[in-house]
């Protein structure tokens, strides 16, 4: 029974923390342009000088 | 993968510079992506470019010196074209696709978290344990609800107070009731607590609304992609000859405008200098350019192809030929509004059905001598285990695959509504301008050796006119690289003139004034002639046959003269109708739903957008003028008649999903209510008939993507 003290809040902390993440991602704008990520891994990059 | 975005960010910060958002609907791919943010910075004054896929568009970085022209131009040396973004009208969605995903994320985590404590329960936690786990399952499970059912709630509340019931009444109630149900059992020591099904149904419920929104959300970014601001704004000559920009709406009759080759017109008006020809395609479907002198009426909406105009204007904003058009689209937009979607006539008869179904549960067990309270945990979970789960993701879920399966073939549609209305048209009305056709000049180049079409795009890429751009364009769809043209000067009316490699060369309006529109190339001594026709687009013989196929018999009206129009109709066998006014075509589109039929309306003029906001669906070129567009459901890109074909097809297969996922619903109800009225449904049996039904109904959606491609 004692576990369940120190198995619950880090259960929950982890859910918080996922939760957190999920939140941040998307103010962050990683979900404004889904099909362009997918594209993105295709471009080479040896002349990104830019 | 990262780095544009690292560079762009940096960028942002080192200087004081503005972003400006183009809409370029050209990029396709990852290399569109790599050229634009690779290239774009080296132009003098851009420090960053963000192209973004999904919505069509480039964030700029700029110096606040660089107008919205110079960008376009440096995207267009690209080999992009690209648009300003009208004042964002998408924020509004935007922000509500956001507050759903947001509630949706704490939906799932309270789902998880809860379940775990749920699942401990079901494996046969009891007494203190127990109690300890309801409280700390309400804990979270109480304020996860009062967050992320507020849009149901909401809803709920709107249609109840105008004495009406949607997919929500339920819902809101529902979840409501199975909380309060499980405080009260969490309070009183009691064994079941159903606040995971209740969170459960949130989240589900959530995942079919943020679907919906972002299917929303992405065709309108596409189509505002589309939007340009033609005609919006005039040239005004003051008294002492200096011109300057006035909005549309700031015009007054009396005003004397300057009309560059180019140009619309924002007003109608009288021509009192210059000669020249003008576009009235938009206004009257009429492909031949309309020749005007000092004297001519022009009105709103014509494009001048020539020699600069001054225009007296006669009737502006709410009188022009334009505004008249406006009006009849307004009214005959009022029907489509009525459309009750297929979700909302499935709630009516089923949210009756279910209250009712658990009100008498209520009444049963409370007569067969069972306390109040065995009673409404009855009743609750009839409410819940009907709770229209897998009714809620029946339709955005199959639409949301169709949409996206549209979009990858260059068809948006605007909502769901659209391809439920799509799905149920038996005929097919096209125009002829600019939808059978492709509606812009297009050039023919087979007497220009390969020197003299370099050096034609080298001279037309420098210029807006419309002759210059359809040139243009069929010089670089016929892969020609442009030469090295200097000192190039465009005289309005005249042409365009500069210097290759040390020849003077010239691209200017034809000598002979024929009915057929034509320029002049002129390299050093030698000339060529090119003319410029409006081509049929090239499989729409094949569209309409396979139209005629499905059942949906395709005819022709259009505003143009009877001959071409004859002419077009014979060569397609089509039935045709030519000279009509946008009266007229209202009046035939108004007559087909009187004889019961449901008209599919193709078109892309403005004189097609009263019979388009008329029509029971309605399709319009990426071409389209601006008023169409909003008017359609749906608009296709590129230079095929297919996607109209494929915009029907996988409505119709759309649909046939949405129903199978009713029909699979329903089942599900008549298998799992007599349990709930029965008094055997446990939290455990709730949640996971919920999530099985859920799941099954997303995975039969996710057939059409597959099928979407064939």
């Amino acid at each position: 029974m004692t576990g369940l003290a120190f198995l619950i809040p880090i259960a929950l902390g982890m859910g918080l923390a996922g939760l957190a993440a999920f939140l941040w991602s998307l103010r962050d704008g990683q979900y404004e342009d889904l099909d362009g990520a997918a594209a993105r891994i295709l471009i080479e990059d040896e002349e990104t000088g830019a | 993968m990262n780095a544009p975005a690292a560079t762009f960010s940096a960028a942002a910060d080192a200087t004081a510079c503005c972003t400006t958002r183009l809409a370029v609907p050209g990029i396709k791919c990852a290399g569109c992506i790599g050229k634009i943010e690779r290239e774009l910075p080296r132009t003098p004054g851009i420090h960053a470019a963000r192209a973004n896929l999904s919505t069509r568009q480039v964030a700029i970085r700029h110096d606040p010196a660089l107008g919205q022209d110079a960008l376009a131009a440096a995207l267009l040396s690209l080999g992009f074209e690209a648009q300003p973004i009208s004042d964002n009208p998408h924020s509004r969605d935007e922000a509500e696709q956001r507050r759903l995903l947001r509630a949706l994320g704490v939906a799932g985590f309270g789902m998880m978290n809860v379940m775990l404590l749920s699942v401990s329960i079901w494996a046969g936690a009891d007494g203190a344990t127990r109690a300890l786990f309801h409280w700390l399952s309400a804990l979270i499970a109480l304020p996860v609800i009062a967050y992320a059912g507020q849009p149901f709630f909401a809803s709920a509340w709107a249609a109840l107070s105008h004495r009406r019931t949607n997919m929500d009444v339920p819902i809101a109630i529902g979840v409501i009731l199975a909380s309060a149900l499980s405080l009260y059992e969490t309070i009183s020591g009691g064994g079941h607590a159903y606040f995971e099904s209740a969170v459960m149904l949130l989240f589900f419920l959530l995942a079919g609304r943020a679907l919906d929104a972002m299917m929303r959300a992405r065709t309108r970014a596409g189509i505002g992609a589309l939007l340009s601001r033609m005609g919006k704004s005039a040239s005004v000559i003051g008294p002492d000859g200096s011109t300057r920009r006035l909005d549309a709406s700031e015009l007054e009759p009396g005003m004397l405008v300057l009309l560059a080759a180019g140009e619309a017109l924002a007003a109608d008006g009288e021509v009192i200098a210059g000669t020249s020809t003008l576009d009235n395609a938009m206004l009257t479907g009429e492909s031949r350019p309309e020749p005007v002198g000092p004297g001519s009426a022009v009105h709103a909406g014509a494009i001048n192809l020539g020699a600069p105009l001054r225009i007296r204007l006669t009737r502006v904003a709410e009188d022009t030929a334009l505004a008249e058009i406006a009006r009849l689209m307004d009214e005959a937009g009022q029907a489509r509004s009525r459309y009750v979607r297929i979700a909302d006539r499935a709630s009516r008869l089923y949210a009756p059905a279910v209250h009712s179904l658990a009100a008498l549960a209520f009444v049963g067990w409370m007569l067969a001598g069972a306390g109040w309270h065995q009673a409404l945990t009855i009743a609750i979970a009839v409410l819940i285990i009907t709770c229209p789960c897998a009714m809620g993701l029946a339709v955005p879920a199959a639409q949301v695959v169709a949409a996206g399966a549209l979009l990858k073939r260059g068809v948006l549609i605007k909502d769901g509504s659209a391809l439920e209305r799509l799905a149920e048209c038996d005929v097919a009305v096209l125009d002829k301008t600019g939808t059978l056709t492709l509606g812009s000049p297009r050039a023919e180049i087979g007497a220009l050796d390969p020197e003299a079409r370099a050096v034609a795009l080298g001279l037309a890429q420098a210029s807006r006119h419309p002759l210059s751009r359809g040139l243009a364009e069929s010089l670089r769809r016929a892969g020609v690289t442009p030469a090295a043209v200097e000192d190039i000067v465009e005289t309005g009316g005249t042409g365009l003139a500069g210097i290759w490699q040390g020849v003077p060369v010239a691209l200017e309006r034809a000598q002979n004034e024929s009915a057929e529109l034509a320029a002049s190339l002129c390299i050093g001594a030698r000339h060529y002639t090119i003319t410029f026709t409006d081509p049929l687009r090239p499989d729409a013989a094949e569209a309409l046959a396979a139209l005629r196929r499905m059942g949906l018999a395709p005819r022709l009206i259009s505003g143009d003269r009877a001959g071409p129009v004859a002419a077009l109709a014979a060569a397609l066998g089509l039935e045709a109708e030519a000279e009509a006014s946008p009266k007229a075509k209202l009046a035939a589109l108004e007559a087909l739903k009187a004889s019961g039929q449901r008209p599919l309306m193709v078109g892309d003029g403005l004189n097609d957008g009263p019979a388009l906001a008329a029509a029971h669906a309605a399709i319009a070129p990426g071409t389209a003028s601006d008023a169409s567009r909003q008017a359609a459901d749906a608009v296709f890109l590129g230079e095929t008649l297919m996607p109209v074909v494929h915009a029907v097809k996988v409505a119709r297969r759309t649909m046939r999903i949405v129903r199978q996922n009713f029909a699979f619903a329903i089942a599900y109800n008549l298998l799992a209510v007599p349990l709930a009225l029965a008094g055997l449904v446990t939290p455990l049996i709730a949640a996971i008939a919920m999530s099985a039904s859920s799941l099954v109904v997303i995975a039969n959606s996710l057939r059409l993507a597959r099928s979407a491609q064939a």
